[in-house]
């Protein structure tokens, strides 16, 4: 087993690595190429820099390819990102001609390695017309989606859907999310990393060091909620829950933390919303942090007693897992994916108002037992369920489908 | 008692992974529910619940099948969803019968209400269902008593292999474990009976594995073959 396989073994157990092994034995040496439109920031860029390596030293020969453009190309594939997440957007025939220019570019430049890879995992929309430019293309495609496209803006999801059609296969990453599309879609929940920069083990005293960075005080309980300031995420709700507990526990503290919203017009104002439902309570920390945070994002998760993640709307809600990986209980909104995360009464809670955030908080706070045990069973059921070598596993066994293409059953010597 | 020529072939330790494919049909009130299960895949009814075994869930879950589940947090029927959760997947020998049963329920239960529960959009009822990867570990057992120690270190998708998925498999419908022992006759017929006495369902893999685990080194330990 090499380093890396260590490294995971060690968090997520044995097994699950010697399980990973066997299911990619037969799959050793084979070509995979995954495409996606940057190799920095965002969360399909983060899970790629730890799938690839994983991958590899799991003997599949992996490469990772970006598509790169003009501006007009990034403005058309933002205006998809909207229009398939609903929002009603036009998108021009010029920004559609870049579209697919650029895509036949970089079909033409990395014309050899797509055509003879064995497997082509394309991102979300931004490379999803290479496959049109690669008629002689000799492996198997897989369009992975990461956006919730069940409610899209209808001519633009006509649009895309003509280019991903004619793959061989698509994922998902909930059931609620897929579009009925001439082939077979896989369901695969995101996972977090266990070993990167937001969810490694800290030392006590880095996490001492954050809090007083912040002039938190850590004798003192705190609850904490890492988003964006976004309005779906109810970051003014989270403060209303805080006051209710206040009530009956005076020495409260709460962190709003997110990152910056240079991309997001709607951020600032929801930012001063925030602040001013905050007001001048010294107990209640919004804290705006660079992208890059991800130590101090980590150290606040786990300096919390209780994690919140009170969304209206969510896609998936990956700070879920990453809060009950440090073993705390998550209050979390009644919907996406913080359903499939949150077990309600087992791992945390899940709620529907500010008021029953608040009940919650309170239930937890004064049962510490409770709050513990909760914590524990939180951390084992994202080893169990959420963790990287999760999502290895099961892109694994979708590729021996249909590379074998046996049916519903596949029995692999 | 098993002779030496006729002793069964070596049981081999197989593992397995899911892979769960969205099938596009889903239901957003009881009617629907009930035309959908009419003609909906077998490989559906099985995945709703027996793949809940190899999904993300906690001990003790409220209802131990998607369909019980649907009706009391989607359409928010307690009556249907206890109804349906006390339905047991391995009293059917197949799927047919399983649907059988899960349409009769439904149909009793639009008898009675006077309205059609309806879900609201985020709560659909989706079909879903699966492809399996079956591998071999290369791990071999040659005679019964190694069961105590194989056992216990054997993976969750090992454990539904032969524990869950073997029932679809095998001529009798039970698990390896049992199917494999049988040809050894009266010698271990007190651990085939230990072994059917584990209820497949109300525990997680985890737990499958603890208790079969046990009883496996209880029985050896116990000083039998």
């Amino acid at each position: 087993m090499n380093d890396l396989l260590n490294n995971y073994a060690h968090v997520a157990g044995e097994d699950v690595i010697q399980h990973l092994q066997q299911l990619a034995a037969p799959l050793e040496g084979i070509r995979v190429v995954h495409v996606n439109s940057t190799r920095i920031g965002g969360g399909v860029a983060e899970i790629l820099n730890k799938m690839v390596p994983l991958m590899s030293s799991l003997g599949l020969d992996v490469q990772w390819e970006v598509i790169s453009g003009e501006a007009e190309f990034y403005q058309c594939t933002k205006s998809f990102h909207n229009a398939l997440q609903g929002m009603p957007v036009e998108v021009s025939m010029p920004l559609r001609k870049a579209y697919e220019a650029t895509n036949e570019q970089t079909a033409e430049k990395h014309r050899q390695l797509l055509t003879e890879a064995d497997v082509v995992i394309v991102h979300d929309p931004q490379p999803a017309a290479l496959l049109k430019f690669l008629p002689g293309r000799k492996g198997k495609w897989i369009w992975r989606c990461h956006i919730d496209v069940s409610r899209p803006y209808r001519p633009v999801w006509r649009y895309l859907k003509d280019f991903v059609s004619g793959y061989d296969g698509s994922v998902f990453s909930l059931v609620d999310f897929t579009q009925v599309l001439p082939h077979p879609q896989y369901l695969i929940p995101p996972s977090i990393d266990p070993l990167s920069e937001k969810n490694t083990d800290l030392a006590v005293g880095k996490v001492r060091a954050v809090l007083q960075e912040f002039g938190i005080d850590p004798r003192r309980p705190l609850i904490v909620q890492v988003s964006r300031f976004d309005r779906f995420k109810d970051p003014v709700g989270v403060i209303r829950a805080y006051r209710l507990t206040k009530r009956f526990i005076p020495q409260l503290q709460l962190v709003l933390a997110g990152g910056g919203a240079t991309d997001d017009p709607e951020g600032d104002a929801v930012l001063n919303e925030v602040r001013e439902a905050a007001g001048d309570d010294p107990d209640i920390h919004v804290l705006l942090l660079p992208a890059d945070a991800h130590v101090t994002i980590n150290a606040l998760q786990r300096a919390a007693d209780i994690v919140l993640q009170k969304s209206i709307r969510e896609g998936f809600g990956l700070t879920v897992s990453e809060a009950m990986w440090k073993g705390k209980p998550v209050i979390g909104g009644d919907t996406g994916g913080i359903r499939l995360q949150v077990s309600n009464h087992h791992t945390g809670f899940l709620v529907s108002t500010p008021e029953g955030a608040a009940l919650r908080i309170q239930y937890l706070l004064r049962n510490r037992e409770k709050l513990t045990q909760m914590g524990e069973k939180a951390r084992n059921f994202v080893r169990d369920n959420f963790l990287l070598t999760r999502q290895v596993r099961e892109y694994l066994t979708i590729i021996l489908g249909m590379l074998r293409g046996t049916g519903e059953r596949m029995e692999i010597s | 008692m098993v002779k030496s020529g006729d002793r069964p072939p070596a049981f081999r330790v197989q593992d397995c992974a899911l892979a769960a494919l969205a099938t596009g049909k889903r239901a957003q009130n009881l009617r629907e529910l009930r035309e959908l299960l009419r003609d909906i895949h077998p490989g559906c009814i099985y995945y709703h619940f027996w793949g809940v075994l190899l999904r993300p869930r906690f001990d003790n879950p409220e209802y131990l099948n998607d369909f019980a589940e649907w009706a009391r947090h989607g359409l928010h029927d307690h009556v249907l969803a206890e109804r349906l959760a006390v339905i047991h997947p391995a009293e059917f020998p197949d799927m047919e019968g399983l649907r059988t049963v899960l349409i009769e329920e439904i149909e009793n239960r639009l008898d009675e209400t006077d309205s059609t529960p309806w879900a609201k959009p985020d709560r659909e009822f989706h079909f879903i269902r699966t492809h399996i990867a079956v591998f071999d570990t290369h791990r071999r057992i040659e005679n019964p008593p190694e069961l105590a120690s194989v056992v216990p270190q054997m993976s969750q998708g090992s454990v539904f292999y032969h524990f869950i998925d073997a029932r679809r498999r095998t001529p009798k419908g039970v698990d390896d474990f049992q199917a494999w022992l049988a040809p050894f006759g009266e010698t271990y017929a007190d651990l085939v009976n230990r072994i059917r006495d584990i209820d497949p369902y109300f525990a997680t893999l985890r737990d499958l594995r603890e208790q079969l685990a046990g009883v496996m080194k209880q029985y050896f330990r116990g000083g039998k073959p």
